[in-house]
């Protein structure tokens, strides 16, 4: 088998996801104060997404690691979504 | 490469590490020590739930209450269902036999993370002891089975949060093992063991992992949500605070179904190893079984609502559910076949493992069979909640999952103990277990049919046949237990000595000494073929 190569990571870069992190952190506790109605739940997990994905690559080093297990961690997401999409069919169709 | 025992060779079980005497079991990092700790503890909690099912039978022999009232047999099934589902069943095979043999297998000396799996194992004690003590202490043993059905078990006055907080904390140990053993086949895995030259076994593993890491949290965040129902009041599954019942038995399923695949995965590894090696030849179709393995392990994630087809689901849902069931059962097939023609031509080398094998193919086949009455939507109305399901069940996880674990355990018992069982004791525990098997659970199908229902303690005169016949076979069952186990216990220390390959195995446990040493390898094994070649075999790339 191959060992793929350790990623260091710098100072600076991990900083700069810290600080969006923390900008994210922020922009979720406004966008409260924004009402966006219907859209309220939406619009905060889709910065809560967000990030989740900036931790995964960067903290979690994903950008850095093989297709492969790029892939397997792909396919968790895909699994999380189908799940739900089946059992959101029986609640809109029940 | 030379792993043959030198003079320098101390086995697993005689090596002296920074601790002596008992604690150099408790604090041992050895992936083989810890897969025989959960052994051991494997053994004494399923002779416990052995001992409830059989008073269960007891108290089933005539109509009306003999030795317990309803109530204790409500709380006898609970907890022989607990211990056997999140105790036994669920960790047994990966975390007994894959700790220990999954680093040999792959060639490497130790799992990923020796400390997380010592941790793992000390979170599973905790979760059993406390899914006992949720027997006797404070309100009384839980009620609810082991599905835990809401709104049943938000109301019920019983101990249904010990059993539920045991149950979470079983589901941490396994999501650790589960993650220990992807980073092990992912990283660990010997210079020349390509994925497609990797046995099966560590390939059922692999796909048990990931069902481990992905479906467990399900389990335990719905099983929180139960204990924040109770002690809290959120309407999470009551209607009446705005909750949805079905929500539970959708969020239950979508991980307890597929804990049935992470039952019956690594038993199909087990198998899977037994029947080239008693046959001296190759695996039949090694890239169909590992696809199977696979497409098991994702399929199976998506026929959860064929336990709900009665719940009111919707009926686009039954559906899908029910498709989906069918599809399933594909790979198993395949895998059947694989297993039979394995054997076909082979030299076949009757020995204990391998009747085991044998037998866990016969029973896993007619809970398979079953399993499609039961997906099909028009008689699962009929079936649903009969002893039929009791039935069923326990063909596919006694049957199946107990089965291979018999086989796997007089496979790898030379190798774990460097002693030799007796075959002729061995033979004979298995034609009881075999036939106290089919005479204990068989008439559950038929009484189940004719519209028995399961989980009631008391019938009606028309089962007492079915009835009488059951709990006859579950004394005979037991005793092929106790009789096997002897057989085991006894030759631990009194057995001929095993040599390092009894059985002709090709795989790399069997090229290095019985009892392994304590780092497994003197020299870590270049991997240059694909496993399974025998003698007559011609190595290809």
């Amino acid at each position: 088998m191959s060992k793929s190569d350790t990623h260091i990571s710098r100072y600076r870069e991990l900083a700069l996801v810290l600080l969006a992190l923390l900008f994210l952190t922020l922009l979720s506790v406004l966008i409260t104060e924004l009402h966006f109605g219907a859209l309220s739940v939406f619009v905060a997990l889709t910065v809560a997404s967000v990030k989740v994905f900036i931790v995964l690559l960067y903290f979690m080093h994903l950008k850095f690691e093989s297709l492969l297990l790029r892939l397997l961690v792909g396919m968790v997401f895909v699994l999380y979504g189908l799940i739900i999409i089946v059992t959101f069919i029986d609640y809109f169709f029940r | 490469m030379n792993n043959q025992p030198g003079d320098g060779y101390i086995s697993y079980l005689d090596y002296q590490g920074k601790h002596r005497g008992i604690l150099s079991w408790l604090l041992s990092t050895d992936h083989k020590r810890i897969g025989l700790m959960y052994l051991y503890a494997v053994i004494i909690f399923f002779f416990v739930a052995a001992f409830l099912g059989l008073a269960m039978r007891i108290e089933k022999m005539a109509p009306g209450p003999d030795i317990m009232d309803a109530q204790t047999y409500n709380g006898i099934f609970t907890i022989h269902g607990v211990i056997m589902v999140f105790i036994i069943v669920i960790p047994g095979i990966s975390a007994i036999f894959g700790n220990f043999f999954l680093p040999i297998m792959i060639g490497a000396r130790d799992v990923a993370f020796p400390k997380l799996n010592l941790f793992s194992w000390y979170l599973y004690i905790t979760g059993a002891v406390l899914g006992v003590l949720s027997q006797f202490a404070g309100d009384g043993p839980p009620d609810t089975g082991w599905t835990f059905y809401v709104p049943y078990s938000a109301e019920s006055a019983t101990n249904v949060i010990y059993a539920l907080t045991a149950a979470f904390i079983l589901g941490f140990s396994s999501i650790l093992t589960g993650l220990n053993f992807i980073v092990t086949i992912h990283r660990m895995r010997a210079p020349g063991m390509t994925w497609f030259r990797m046995p099966l076994f560590p390939w059922s593993l692999y796909a048990t992992a990931w069902i481990q890491v992905l479906a467990t949290p399900i389990v335990g965040i719905t099983l929180l949500m139960v204990i924040a129902e109770r002690t809290l009041n959120i309407g999470f599954f009551d209607p009446a605070l705005g909750g949805d019942p079905l929500l539970f038995q959708h969020l239950f399923w979508i991980y307890s179904h597929p804990a049935v695949y992470i039952m019956i995965l690594p038993a199909m590894g087990i198998v899977t190893e037994i029947f080239p090696t008693f046959s001296q030849k190759p695996v039949f179709g090694y890239g169909a079984i590992v696809i199977s393995s696979i497409a098991i392990a994702a399929v199976g994630y998506f026929v959860w609502g064929h336990h709900m087809f009665t719940s009111g689901m919707s009926y686009w849902s039954r559906w899908f559910f029910s498709f989906l069931t069918f599809i399933v059962a594909i790979p198993s097939a395949i895998k059947v076949f694989n297993w039979v023609s394995t054997m076909y031509g082979g030299a076949i080398d009757l020995k204990p493992p391998l009747l085991y094998a044998i037998s866990f193919i016969f029973l896993f086949m007619i809970g398979g069979f079953t399993g499609l009455a039961l997906g099909s939507l028009a008689t699962n109305v009929h079936l649903h909640d009969t002893d039929f399901v009791v039935a069923h069940f326990h063909y596919i996880i006694f049957g199946g999952m107990g089965f291979a674990f018999f086989a796997g355990i007089h496979y790898w018992y030379p190798k774990i103990y460097g002693r030799m069982y007796s075959n002729r004791i061995a033979n004979i525990a298995w034609g009881i277990l075999f036939a106290g098997f089919n005479l204990l659970y068989f008439p559950l199908f038929i009484i189940g049919i004719q519209g028995m229902p399961r989980r009631y303690f008391d019938y009606l005169p028309q089962f007492t046949t079915g009835q009488v016949i059951s709990s006859i076979g579950a004394f005979i069952l037991i005793s092929g237990l106790i009789l096997m186990t002897a057989n085991l216990i006894y030759h631990r220390k009194r057995g001929a000595i095993a040599p390092a390959n009894p059985w002709k195995g090709v795989t790399l446990e069997w090229l290095i000494p019985s009892p392994p040493p304590h780092e497994n390898f003197v020299e870590i094994p270049e991997i240059k073929h694909k496993p399974y070649l025998f003698a007559k075999t011609e190595p290809k790339e």
